[in-house]
């Protein structure tokens, strides 16, 4: 099922059994699968199906009513959100999220929170080390920023950005926090044609750098288009899992999720 | 020249005893200088980390009397045990009691971070409110309402240097403007390095700050430790300079007069509660000449009201947004993540 090009690996990414219920409620009804290393996995489904709410779960804003997530090995069961961040697994909100009232430049600086190597004590004495932390770290910022392509806009507030470029800045930030594994939430909704371009150009930037990524979207031609792997689901419940050309030719998928087909998505 | 412009103030004050000699103004000054530093301490729980605390004047008068304490020493049973406390110098008091301060800091803050926003100021408020009543009632310790008299002025220096007593106004003036600077260099370094960055962006979004790996607990926590701690010395300084304590100290007003300082001159700033401190500090002194204590009280709120009205970010970043106008409104240089320039673009 996988992208030849893929290399078969261990999964980096593991979620099984998950569930997640919200009263009497099933947002998710015992989840299963896995994203192998250097993969572009999309989930895909219709409004309400428990994309964002798997998300929510992988990196700790939600706890699952059962079922395990395990990232390298290691299992993500009760850990805090800064916590899963620290062990390479990042992400983004579907909604744009910015620092507004603070400038791009310094909104990465604060993305970079976890590379930064002052101590207290030396930050209070203002040692040399210190000095030089900063400055290498301001040094990843600009790279980060051409990166991602905003490094005309350093100087301006987070919230004044035009919209597409908030939405680069929200995954400027998520890169500044070394992710081995991003996962995207609706990046590109809201986007027209030619950011939406620009972006699907910076995740392949990503990929090759071997960037692990997950991602959420309803952008059907973008996400057929640069999936490895697509996981749709449909009630909280996974309903088809493989490449693009397979999930377009699924029924089942056909009749939950496309309708009368992906030509009007 | 905005750099110097912290170099100049001080500079200006540190020659203000050389031109001013009337010591009911100086006493006016220290005063003012001491709860200008408790208010540069609530800037930084406040401005940097967005968390009112609306006890703060307990940390202030746990300063205070713990210094005052230690310098004067106690004795008390509790359970049966004889307590005796020989007096210690006044400069170990005023280090102590900034270590108990910050330490109630770092309790509160453990405490209280879990609930954060409006519960964080209850627990504030309401520790505020138990530690007065313990002042109040535990009269072995703290001789209740009758206070502690008689608290002796510090003294610093060893055998081989001589020792100095701050008694005269002029030298408890540069006291409490030494500890001010001192205050306002650990503030700075603090707020600019990724610690600061860190309480800043939990105070713009919290959700996005955890997102990026930041532990919401571990800094603010670590804001409420300062914090607390530059309280309990701007405490510390009033008690050997007053040199009677009492349990009024631990008043509401106390907490809301550093507010006010901080609010008025613009929190978040580094420079907004020395501002505010210097107006509420100083205008007591200059309206009493012309009107009562009571409609003294009226001005006050309506210029509070006034300023929050007019500057609601405070007067500081009003100030710098009116320099800022034409070029850009955050330099490369970082210094704008410190401050709130978020209405600034006109």
């Amino acid at each position: 099922m996988i992208n030849p090009q893929t290399k078969l690996s261990a999964p980096i990414l593991t979620v099984e059994h998950v569930a997640v219920h919200f009263g009497g409620l099933v947002a998710i009804s015992d989840m299963n699968f896995e994203v192998h290393e250097g993969e572009l996995v999309s989930l895909i489904g219709p409004n309400g199906a428990g994309k964002t709410t798997a998300f929510n779960v992988i990196t700790g804003f939600q706890k699952p009513t059962q079922g395990n997530v395990t990232f390298r090995g290691t299992s993500l069961n009760g850990l805090k959100p800064h916590e899963v961040t620290r062990l390479g697994l990042v992400r983004t909100f579907q909604r744009t999220s910015v620092f507004e009232k603070i400038s791009v430049f310094e909104n990465v600086l604060i993305g970079l929170h976890r590379r930064t190597a002052a101590s207290l004590f030396g930050t209070l004495l203002s040692l040399p080390k210190e000095r030089s932390a900063e400055e290498a770290l301001r040094e990843q910022a600009w790279e980060i920023l051409r990166l991602v392509g905003i490094e005309h806009e350093a100087d301006e507030l987070g919230g004044s950005l035009p919209y597409g470029d908030q939405r680069l800045l929200g995954v400027a930030l998520a890169l500044a926090a070394s992710p081995r594994a991003l996962l995207l939430d609706e990046p590109v909704s809201g986007m027209n044609a030619s950011e939406t371009a620009r972006f699907v150009e910076l995740l392949n930037k990503l990929r090759s750098k071997g960037t692990t990524i997950v991602l959420v979207e309803h952008d059907m031609p973008m996400v057929m288009g640069i999936s490895d792997r697509i996981v749709v689901l449909n009630y909280g419940r996974i309903i088809a899992n493989g490449t693009p050309s397979v999930i377009q030719n699924d029924p089942e998928v056909i009749k939950a999720y496309l309708g009368g087909g992906i030509k009007h998505a | 020249m905005k750099r110097y412009l912290p170099i100049i103030a001080l500079l200006f004050f540190a020659s203000v005893p050389l031109w001013l000699h009337d010591k009911y103004y100086l006493h006016t000054l220290v005063v003012a200088g001491i709860f200008m530093l408790a208010a540069m301490s609530l800037n930084l729980l406040l401005g940097y980390t967005g968390q009112l605390s609306l006890g703060h004047v307990a940390f202030f008068g746990i300063g205070a009397y713990t210094s005052a304490l230690t310098s004067l020493g106690f004795s008390l049973s509790i359970f049966g045990y004889q307590i005796t406390h020989e007096p210690w110098p006044p400069f170990i008091g005023v280090i102590l009691g900034t270590a108990v301060a910050g330490l109630c800091g770092y309790l509160i803050g453990k405490l209280a971070f879990r609930v954060r926003g409006a519960y964080f100021v209850i627990v504030t408020v309401s520790f505020a409110e138990v530690v007065r009543l313990v002042a109040l009632n535990w009269v072995e310790l703290t001789n209740g309402p009758l206070a502690l008299p008689g608290i002796p002025p510090l003294t610093l220096g060893f055998e081989w240097t001589g020792y100095m007593t701050f008694l005269s106004k002029a030298q408890n003036y540069y006291l409490v403007l030494a500890f001010i600077a001192f205050a306002y260099v650990v503030i700075k370094r603090l707020v600019y390095s990724p610690y600061g960055r860190a309480m800043i962006a939990l105070r713009e979004n919290e959700t996005l700050a955890v997102s990026v790996g930041i532990s919401v607990t571990r800094y603010l926590v670590l804001a409420a430790v300062f914090s607390g701690a530059l309280a309990g010395l701007a405490g510390t300084l009033y008690a050997h300079y007053i040199q009677i304590i009492d349990p009024m100290i631990f008043m509401f007003l106390n907490t809301v007069t550093m507010v006010i300082m901080v609010i008025t001159g613009g929190k978040g700033t580094l420079a907004g509660p020395v501002v505010g401190g210097l107006i509420f500090g100083i205008a007591p002194v200059i309206l009493r000449n012309y009107v009562g204590p009571e409609v003294q009280w009226i001005l006050y709120g309506v210029l509070m009201i006034l300023i929050v009205y007019v500057l609601p970010d405070g007067i500081v970043p009003a100030i710098e947004r009116w320099f800022n106008r034409p070029p850009t409104p955050a330099e490369k240089n970082g210094s704008s993540l410190a401050l709130q320039t978020g209405k600034g673009r006109a």
